[in-house]
């Protein structure tokens, strides 16, 4: 897999952000370090190896279905400039 | 004055607390000015607690200074956790570590500086138009990061104060390291995690940070607990942390991990660490040296593959709309989103982003986030294997003395991630750490690590206390 200005422009797009030209360079021989260091990983052998999501095993906590007080419409719009009357306000989805 | 003593003369009324907090808060303007520890200095909420202890001093924390991490919410105060695309955002809630002490009765006096999101070793990766934190020993060198203004300030303030700091790879240890504090990082789990803007969920861990080994005890006492609103929260007892200050360590196992002084290490570190181990060799302890092979050889390449990928979803949700920075809208979804994110993340934070994304694309995934997925499993399984014949395992905690802000401009990326060596296992691992401040090199501090068993933070604290001031 070559690591180049196109394959970094492609990711940047998958990740919504816009790159400067200056950056994308910068980006291509920084990215082929890092990702040469995770590539060393492939030393170990692992077929046998379930994965890790957690450090700890996680029990799933499930509570009961009932409505609780929650958070009114004025202050959770507080934090935003894009609204309209009771709604956030957001870009064309079309 | 210790922290111990400070909150009984509060609770027995021998300190005017308004009059304290004025003066603490006028420290923290001052100290602030040199040293950018405070993003935020809540004066107006800081004045409002005083206030209310000086009414009711009660509480096991009553009217003691704290300070709180930018990435922790704290409800109606500016929460940025450092980045320029939360600037402006006031959560309407408080995380609920924040909440257990403020029903212990702190005083919250700002949130602390840091790497943008938590993104980084040294705290020089503050976001867009954000100031960076000097070290408090030396202002040309780093605090270490990411928890970097936590760490500056417990050391610089000249009042009693507790920092509470966030740590997914080494956030909290590396500054309490670099500042000369005590920094300790709980089991995973152990403390909720509800209101913390995360950085990686299946890493991040909130504790303390104080300039003795009581503080962090006392206040993991009041943090640390089940929490219904964070589903990873541990259903689980907590201890009575402050009882392990009186407890020997006589008989204690120490496993020492020998590839932590390898020719990367500086000497300097070494020697003080080791005098460290001496010394609690003749306080009763045994101690053997080992060997973690696949944990020290590969831990920096698990660790970055999982934290920047799920640092890669865990910031999808930053778009300008319902909060943060916001831009005109104007074109279709994915124009305006780009837009908005490519203005307000730093450097770090893009490549982050781009490095997780890419480990989780169609056809990478397998061979990156997977992979790293099962090398955590032999990691944690190498540790617990230790802990069978070790009570407690030790390290330098950084490799280096604190760097001057020229010799990291000189850093690769991939350099710089390599400084986190030490911190980065224990944490994949969700183990318990902390960092003792051990000695001084030229004037600057140096660290060394203790890492105990999954939910063992009493033998952190019982080890702590042998270097306390």
């Amino acid at each position: 897999m070559e690591i180049n200005k196109e394959l970094i422009l492609k990711v940047a797009k998958n990740s919504r952000l816009k790159l400067t030209e200056k950056e994308a360079e910068e980006f291509v021989p920084q990215f082929k370090e890092i990702l040469n260091s995770f590539s060393k990983l492939d030393e170990i052998k692992t077929e046998k190896v379930k994965p890790s999501f957690h450090p700890i095993e996680i029990k799933n906590h499930l509570r009961e279905d009932i409505v609780k007080e929650s958070i009114e419409t004025n202050e959770l719009l507080k934090n935003t400039k894009n609204k309209k009357e009771n709604y956030f306000l957001g870009p064309k989805a079309l | 004055m210790k922290v111990q003593e400070f909150i009984k003369k509060v609770q027995d009324k021998d300190i005017n607390i308004v009059e304290h907090i004025h003066k603490v808060l006028e420290e923290c303007k001052k100290i602030n000015k040199e040293y950018h520890y405070l993003n935020t200095i809540s004066e107006e909420l800081a004045l409002k607690q005083a206030e209310q202890i000086k009414k009711n001093p009660k509480g096991k924390l009553a009217g003691l200074p704290i300070s709180i991490k930018d990435s922790i919410c704290v409800k109606d105060i500016e929460s940025t956790a450092g980045s320029k695309i939360l600037k402006g955002y006031k959560p309407y809630f408080h995380a609920t570590a924040v909440e257990k002490a403020i029903k212990e009765g702190v005083i919250i006096i700002g949130k602390t500086a840091q790497d943008e999101f938590g993104f980084g070793g040294f705290s020089t990766n503050a976001g867009v138009d954000f100031e960076i934190p000097l070290n408090p020993f030396d202002k040309n060198r780093a605090t270490g990061g990411s928890s970097g203004g936590a760490g500056g300030l417990t050391q610089k303030a000249s009042f009693p104060n507790i920092g509470l700091g966030e740590c997914t790879g080494g956030s909290i240890e590396s500054p309490a390291s670099f500042c000369g504090v005590f920094g300790l990082v709980p089991t995973y789990g152990r403390v909720s995690r509800y209101g913390l803007i995360d950085y990686g969920n299946s890493l991040d861990k909130l504790g303390p940070l104080g300039k003795n080994i009581y503080d962090c005890a006392l206040m993991m006492e009041v943090i640390s607990g089940y929490d219904e609103k964070d589903s990873t929260s541990l259903n689980k007892e907590v201890d009575s942390y402050t009882k392990y200050l009186k407890k020997d360590i006589k008989g204690l196992k120490i496993g020492v991990i020998k590839e932590a002084f390898s020719d990367g290490t500086d000497n300097s570190v070494k020697k003080n660490v080791w005098n460290g181990i001496k010394k609690l060799e003749k306080q009763g302890c045994t101690y053997k040296e080992i060997s973690l092979p696949i944990t020290m050889k590969y831990g920096i390449s698990t660790y970055y593959t999982l934290a920047t990928t799920e640092a890669s979803t865990n910031l999808a949700k930053y778009c300008g709309m319902r909060y943060g920075a916001s831009e005109e809208i104007k074109g279709n979804f994915d124009e305006y989103f780009t837009n908005v994110r490519s203005k307000n993340f730093g450097k770090e934070a893009k490549r982050r982003i781009m490095l997780g994304t890419f480990a989780r694309m169609s056809g990478f995934r397998d061979a990156y986030y997977i992979k790293a997925a099962k090398v955590r499993s032999l990691i944690i399984e190498e540790y617990k294997k230790a802990f069978n014949n070790f009570d407690i395992l030790i390290t330098p905690t950084m490799p280096i003395l604190p760097p001057t802000f020229k010799e990291l401009e000189k850093l690769t990326p991939l350099q710089d991630y390599m400084m986190d060596i030490m911190t980065v296992s224990p944490n994949l691992a969700g183990l318990p750490h902390i960092n003792i401040p051990v000695g001084f090199e030229k004037s600057l501090p140096i660290g060394m690590m203790i890492i105990s068993d999954h939910l063992q933070e009493g033998k952190l604290i019982q080890v702590g206390k042998e270097f306390d001031n």
